[in-house]
């Protein structure tokens, strides 16, 4: 488990940041699935299978594949990937490169401070959906209205 | 079983947290920017199971839930917005979006 954490956390690292400096929409993309597809392998090593699911169908896969839709009916050609590779100007990284730099090593010495090990303990499905359906149904609830509201947004500006 | 350290996958979310946020600071295609918004919001989720994980409560992984129903409403107002810039201004340069005008 530990072996299949480290491993899936260096996939998720090289692939997000291959979407952050690819020059092509649809590469991006591609990587993007690979990296959400390895944090669900590290949901599956720290023991919580359910959101290990969630993520490779609902994100990996609903959500992505909206991405490749859209993508397809914009159509963006050879000239937007020019455009891209003309932006890439490395004194434009600078700048927030050093602000997020400055912003994980805060993170990072923050998360330090402690030891505590995780003993990955599975967390069922059973357990999840006591606590949905008992004490969080509210929150189940504003969360189908919030879908419901982004379903009529989503129709209303996508319209003609 | 083997021990992870908790704090490595508090490290691993923060650093894909951060890593989602250099995209927002320094892309200009709007694309590049909302997939960026993506990354940073499944850097919360990752935190929040690693949370679960940590106390062994199934609380965390409620707040996962919640996030991945944030994360396909934002997506699919966002992707609207997307469709609508472009058939106005066939571009997704973000620049050009500086004039308040109706």
């Amino acid at each position: 488990m530990t072996l299949l954490f480290y491993s899936a956390g260096a996939i998720a690292l090289i692939a997000t940041l291959s979407v952050i400096i690819s020059t092509n929409v649809v590469h991006a993309l591609v990587y993007l699935i690979i990296s959400l597809l390895s944090v669900a392998v590290i949901f599956f090593a720290l023991g919580a299978p359910f959101a290990a699911m969630l993520e490779a169908i609902v994100y990996a896969g609903a959500i992505m594949v909206l991405f490749l839709f859209v993508m397809m009916m914009l159509n963006l050609g050879q000239a937007t990937e020019d455009e891209e590779r003309a932006w890439m100007r490395p004194s434009l990284w600078i700048g927030p490169g050093v602000l997020s730099g400055i912003l994980l090593l805060q993170f990072v010495s923050t998360m330090l401070t402690h030891d505590v090990t995780l003993a990955p303990v599975e967390v069922s499905v059973r357990d999840i959906s006591l606590l949905l359906f008992g004490p969080w149904l509210l929150a189940v609830e504003l969360a189908s209205m919030l879908l419901l509201a982004g379903l009529i947004a989503a129709y209303h500006l996508a319209k003609k | 079983m083997d021990a992870i350290p908790y704090e490595h996958g508090l490290i691993l979310a923060a650093v894909l947290f951060v890593c989602g946020l250099l995209g927002v600071l320094t892309r200009r295609n709007i694309v590049f920017v909302l997939m960026s918004l993506e990354i940073m919001l499944n850097a919360c989720g990752l935190a929040f199971v690693v949370a679960s994980a940590r106390w062994q409560h199934a609380e965390g992984q409620i707040m996962y839930l919640m996030i991945l129903t944030l994360a396909a409403a934002e997506v699919a107002v966002g992707l609207g917005l997307i469709i609508q810039m472009y058939r106005r201004f066939h571009t997704v340069d973000i620049s050009v979006l500086n004039e308040m005008k109706g």
